[in-house]
């Protein structure tokens, strides 16, 4: 195992997740300047499900996001300048500054949509799937979704119409155990999240969400299957979300949880912990540390001045393209 | 000219529906019964032999969620057209149609359509009660990037459909159960209806009647008793509510002074609220009466008939208020006002009426 494809391209997936990190952290810093004028909820904490997924897939597998969708976009190669470009309110953003950070998309990398109704892109996907098996083709779907769409009517008709079709469709449960301000056990009995999948008789696997490299391993195995035919799998990530729901700040003082539990997971850093186990395996160290966050930091700041450079969307375009 | 076929309304959506198919092998039908023995009260009838399992899919009783599924695959190119049995069942797939139907073009750019048809029958009769017989097109003609079209004519009725299945916007298209009966000409293969707007469907000088759908119907009974009282009715198949194109309206009211709207749906917050509102704004100083409105009353449908007496508009209603709007001395409008009167009140009021089916 320990040759595995993933542990090959691990400088890689490390870099991806450092990129993300990096971005978002320069969301976080800029949000106070008030010229990002749209929500936005950051997956600082997240980037191995991510990565991990997103490395096992193709640009003609469509993913489908969430409100939390910038790091899945990322990922999935979607382009950032357009993206930063889009959280500004920009006529160069991913959506010519009418979706926000909540919508997030990028055709030509395979991010089909990103919808902020929770468990609303679920479905999406599973028709993503149903075109991609009328089309003959072997790629495949995938839909990001929290651990509170599971609570959603739809989230259980997806599983049951993906498994009856036996389509093409991964269904990544990323849970960062928080509804908002609720935890997972004030809203669902307990019981492992993998035996959602048997009520449909479909597969399902788990993996530690802070360790990209078992979260790729698990998405490798489901999207063999997918591609061969044999239909979907549910995978659940565990993972947590370091900073508020919605917004660039800390808030383990509000009351809902606790320092100690968000120490106990910022110990489990996923980003550090690829970081240090490429250490202990020679290879990365501080000089190549040093050279990639300057070559990230120079792509941050280009897609930063680029973004606020931007010119608006002109204030007529806004009744255009309400019918295609 | 050869004479053309008289079908039903069922028939002739049948009829789109195949022929839609036959020419673009990307739409595929989706939904509960549309492969079953009842097949749609027939709307789908030999669908699933000719096209097989794979594009006539019998679906989860799962709304919201195939719902999402058809919006998936219409992004991705794919031509999906939705059949629910009922209207009150399309409610449970609102959150995909409002938010994710109509939006994606939008918030794209125009970078990706949903090329998306659903139909949805309303209910009316034979008991169907508050949960089966909802008439709510406004509720979905309130949301922009949804078209909106409700049927009348077998004609109408399968250029609509071929148009809405060719159109790379969602269509929510409306039917009335009690219209699915009517007949009318329909000509052979393929052709449309665009979904642009209204279409005058009878000359007259005196009042503007605007109605679709199976209160069209009801109105053209009405103006043909009217014809007979010396009025001349303007009738309207408003066909096409969202988008709402109101020229047509406001040009005969202009002509006319007077201006009567039957909703199928409720009266207040109705598709008759827009209606009057606009031609006020655009033609106020032609009214020379204010406009008047009929539709349902402010309680759900209850199931018994003898709840329903005064529950629908009807031609002797709208008669009524057409009288009343052009102001004609009573007299003049009794005599065939009571013949039509004395024929309707040997039918039950809870099933389709047996000698008003068309020609259309």
């Amino acid at each position: 195992m320990t040759t595995s494809r993933a542990s090959a391209d691990l400088p890689e997936l490390y870099r991806a997740m450092r990129r993300i990190r990096m971005i978002e952290e320069a969301v976080a810093v800029r949000y106070a300047e008030q010229e990002m004028r749209c929500p936005v909820h950051l997956s600082i904490g997240q980037e191995a499900v991510a990565v991990g997924v997103c490395a096992e897939m193709r640009p003609d597998d469509q993913l489908v996001s969430t409100h939390r969708c910038h790091a899945h976009y990322l990922a999935k190669n979607g382009d950032l300048k357009a993206m930063m470009a889009e959280i500004y309110g920009k006529a160069a953003g991913c959506c010519g500054g009418r979706g926000g950070s909540m919508h997030l998309t990028d055709s030509a990398a395979g991010v089909l949509l990103s919808l902020p109704i929770v468990a609303s892109s679920i479905p999406i996907a599973v028709g993503a799937g149903l075109a991609i098996r009328q089309e003959g083709r072997d790629a495949v779907a995938a839909t990001f979704m929290g651990d509170g769409s599971i609570e959603e009517g739809v989230f259980h008709e997806s599983m049951n119409f993906a498994a009856l079709m036996r389509l093409p469709v991964l269904f990544i449960l990323e849970n960062n155990l928080y509804s908002c301000y609720t935890g997972l056990k004030d809203r669902q009995p307990q019981r492992p999240l993998t035996d959602l999948a048997r009520a449909y008789g479909m597969p399902a696997d788990a993996a530690d969400g802070n360790d990209v490299e078992a979260v790729r391993k698990a998405v490798q195995r489901a999207i063999t299957r997918a591609r061969a035919g044999d239909g979907p799998t549910l995978l659940v990530f565990d993972t947590y979300r370091w900073r508020e729901h919605c917004g660039p700040n800390y808030d383990n003082d509000i009351g809902y949880r606790t320092e100690a539990e968000f120490l106990g997971w910022k110990e489990r850093c996923p980003v550090e912990q690829a970081r240090r186990r490429l250490v202990a395996a020679g290879r990365h160290d501080d000089a190549t540390e040093a050279a990639m966050i300057t070559t990230i930091q120079v792509e941050i700041d280009e897609a930063f001045a680029f973004a606020k450079m931007a010119p608006f969307p002109s204030p007529e375009t806004a009744r255009s393209h309400v019918y295609g | 000219m050869a004479e053309a076929r008289i079908l039903t309304v069922a028939e002739a959506i049948r009829e789109a529906t195949d022929i839609a198919m036959e020419h673009d092998p990307r739409i595929f039908v989706m939904g509960e019964g549309v492969s079953d023995p009842k097949a749609i009260f027939g709307t789908t009838a030999g669908l699933a032999e000719r096209y097989g399992a794979a594009r006539v899919m019998e679906m989860p009783i799962a709304e919201n969620g195939f719902t999402g599924i058809a919006i998936g695959a219409a992004i991705m190119g794919r031509r999906p057209l939705i059949v629910h049995q009922r209207v009150d069942f399309a409610l449970l797939s609102l959150e995909q149609l409002f938010n994710n139907a109509a939006k994606t073009c939008y918030v794209t750019g125009g970078h990706h359509t949903v090329p998306l048809v659903v139909r949805m029958i309303v209910g009316r009769g034979w008991g169907q009660g508050p949960a089966h017989s909802q008439s709510l097109e406004a509720l979905f003609a309130m949301v922009p990037g949804l078209k909106v079209v409700m049927p009348t004519t077998a004609r109408e009725a399968k250029g609509q459909l071929i148009a809405a299945l060719e159109d790379p916007n969602p269509v929510i298209m409306i039917e009335h159960r009690w219209v699915h009966y009517a007949t009318g000409h329909v000509p052979e293969g393929h052709y449309t209806v665009p979904l642009d707007g209204p279409r005058r469907v009878r000359e007259g000088g005196d009042v503007t009647i605007v109605a679709t759908s199976y209160m069209l119907l009801e109105a053209l009974r009405a103006a043909e008793t009217l014809n007979k009282a010396g009025i001349g009715a303007d009738v309207i198949d408003l066909a096409v509510l969202r988008p709402f194109e109101p020229d047509l309206i406001i040009e005969s009211v202009r002509r006319t002074g007077r201006l009567l709207f039957i909703d199928t749906g409720f009266r207040q917050f109705g598709i008759g609220a827009e209606v009057v509102a606009t031609v006020v704004e655009q033609a106020f100083g032609s009214l020379v009466r204010p406009p008047v409105r009929l539709g349902l009353p402010e309680h759900p449908t209850p199931s018994s008939r003898a709840l329903l007496a005064d529950f629908y508009p009807t031609a002797l209603s709208i008669i009524d208020a057409a009288a009343a709007l052009t102001e004609v001395e009573p007299e003049r409008i009794a005599v065939p006002r009571a013949a039509l009167a004395a024929e309707l009140a040997k039918l039950p009021v809870d099933v389709p009426h047996p000698t008003f089916r068309g020609p259309f």
